[in-house]
């Protein structure tokens, strides 16, 4: 499974890319988007909102359910993914690049800190199902 | 996912498995809900065939010189005028008129009805009936070391004849046979999709077999579809599923499945009740919602900023490329046309109530 190596994650499947020195950018893992099969929606959030991280800002449903995306930090909505509106099969054919969601201008930079790194996510998956 | 309890599993699991598919618990079962995507084995059967194991499904049979008077008794719909071979959609009521379950009862002969009951309600169904069996009349619950199959798409028939090395194309609708060469194997046309299919009814053995030529016969290579597109497909055709659109406190007039009671039809259970439900204040109406929102159950339906009924199925259409539902809706609400409003997290998403089905491909 690709797990980029210079991103971050949650353990909620998020990913998180900093983009250059104001924005992170905010993305479902490869994992999210197999657990997902046909990705067929996504609600994005209204830019200029403010989020806190752990809070569900974003919902993307597959042909079966709804699922909340959570806010990896907290700031503000700098800019959302608007192909998604009329592409939402973006999120299963490039995951990490075209199906990306949002951006926040984060408001606490420690937070980025706190996020997995690629080799901690890897870990969670080892665990026995 | 913690597992509890063991789950149930068909003679096909270690298939199931090998095939990577998306393993579920589905009323204490563990069966396929997709092997590759749910949209691809949606667009199997519509556009060529797909392959269903569906044995947690139970197969009832119910035989002896009363049988059919037990379950003119138990079936809303009546049974009277079936000839051998023919099957009939009928609901099991209660005495208040609340539905026990949508079955189909296939009359194999005079003495010998086959019943295939929901999953969920197996232990349910087959002890009520044990209730109310009338003299002359033996129920036997045959789904232990019996597999059912579900063969469905426009291509069907093609699968199905090399299956049971016979030609099937002069069968008709809601008719079934025996299987060549296959001992208690019954072949029926029927499904759950809206497309065209056949249902068979097999002992464990011959199911693995016949899954194996399935998957390859021809060469048309047979889709494996699991339970995701099984709704998808069974709620483009508006067929209700039980637990979802109805339960024991549903009767069928609201349901929209007033066409299966046979009022006329001398004493059956729950035609008492009935008799004053028959214009009921709420109704399971098909309903679409305009933009790329997607309805799904538990949802609240409004009409002029007004609740008024609720989704008990809603999802995404694979075929209509939109979001698709059924919904109770207070009676004055139920007419195609009108409009109405879904409220998905907060948002009030504009939508139509529609005649249904959205598909239609059943001849």
């Amino acid at each position: 499974m690709k797990i980029p190596s210079e991103l971050r994650y949650t353990k909620t499947h998020e990913w998180v890319r900093r983009q250059g020195e104001r924005e992170l950018v905010v993305g479902i893992t490869e994992h999210a988007q197999e657990e997902l099969k046909d990705v067929v929606f996504v609600e994005l959030p209204p830019v200029g909102k403010q989020v806190k991280a752990g809070e569900a800002v974003a919902v993307v449903e597959s042909v079966k359910a709804a699922f909340d995306i959570y806010a990896p930090v907290s700031g503000t909505i700098a800019t959302v993914n608007a192909q998604l509106g009329s592409k939402p099969q973006l999120v299963n054919q490039d995951a990490y690049g075209e199906g990306w969601f949002f951006a926040i201008a984060p408001s606490q930079p420690g937070e980025w800190e706190q996020l997995m790194s690629a080799g901690d996510y890897a870990k969670t998956f080892q665990v026995s199902t | 996912m913690t597992e509890t309890t063991t789950l149930h599993t068909t003679a096909l699991h270690a298939e199931h498995a090998r095939l990577g598919a998306k393993l579920v618990d589905f009323h204490g079962w563990e069966m396929p809900l997709y092997y590759r995507g749910i949209i691809e084995e949606h667009v199997a059967v519509r556009e060529r065939v797909g392959v269903f194991d569906i044995s947690h499904m139970g197969q009832v049979l119910v035989t002896g010189p009363g049988s059919l008077a037990t379950l003119q008794r138990l079936v809303s719909a009546d049974l009277a005028k079936s000839a051998d071979g023919q099957a009939a959609y009928g609901l099991l009521l209660n005495a208040q008129g609340g539905i026990v379950d949508d079955i189909i009862v296939y009359r194999l002969t005079a003495e010998q009805w086959l019943l295939i009951i929901n999953c969920g309600n197996r232990e349910k169904d087959v002890a009520w009936m044990q209730r109310h069996l009338g003299p002359q009349t033996t129920l036997t619950h045959i789904s232990s070391g019996r597999s059912m199959l579900a063969i469905q798409g426009p291509e069907a028939e093609d699968v199905v004849e090399e299956l049971v090395g016979a030609a099937v194309s002069g069968m008709g609708r809601f008719r079934i046979r025996a299987v060549p060469g296959r001992s208690d194997g019954w072949l029926s046309r029927t499904g759950y999709t809206g497309s065209d299919g056949y249902e068979l009814f097999v002992r464990d053995q011959d199911a693995i077999e016949l899954w194996h030529r399935a998957l390859d016969a021809l060469g048309l290579q047979a889709q494996p579809a699991g339970l995701g597109a099984r709704d998808t497909l069974r709620l483009e055709a508006c067929y209700r599923l039980y637990g979802a659109d109805m339960d024991d406190a549903t009767t069928p007039f609201e349901a929209g499945l007033g066409w299966v009671v046979d009022m006329a039809k001398t004493d059956f259970i729950g035609q008492a009740a009935l008799v004053k439900q028959q214009q009921p204040q709420r109704r399971l109406v098909p309903f679409e919602v305009s933009g790329a929102a997607i309805p799904r159950s538990g949802y609240a339906i409004l009409r002029e900023s007004r609740r008024v009924g609720q989704v008990t199925s809603g999802s995404f259409s694979p075929t209509l490329r939109k979001g698709i539902g059924l919904g109770y809706v207070e009676t004055a609400c139920a007419a195609p046309g009108t409009a109405i409003e879904i409220e998905i997290r907060g948002q009030r998403h504009a939508g139509l109530v529609v005649k249904g089905p959205f598909y239609k491909g059943v001849p």
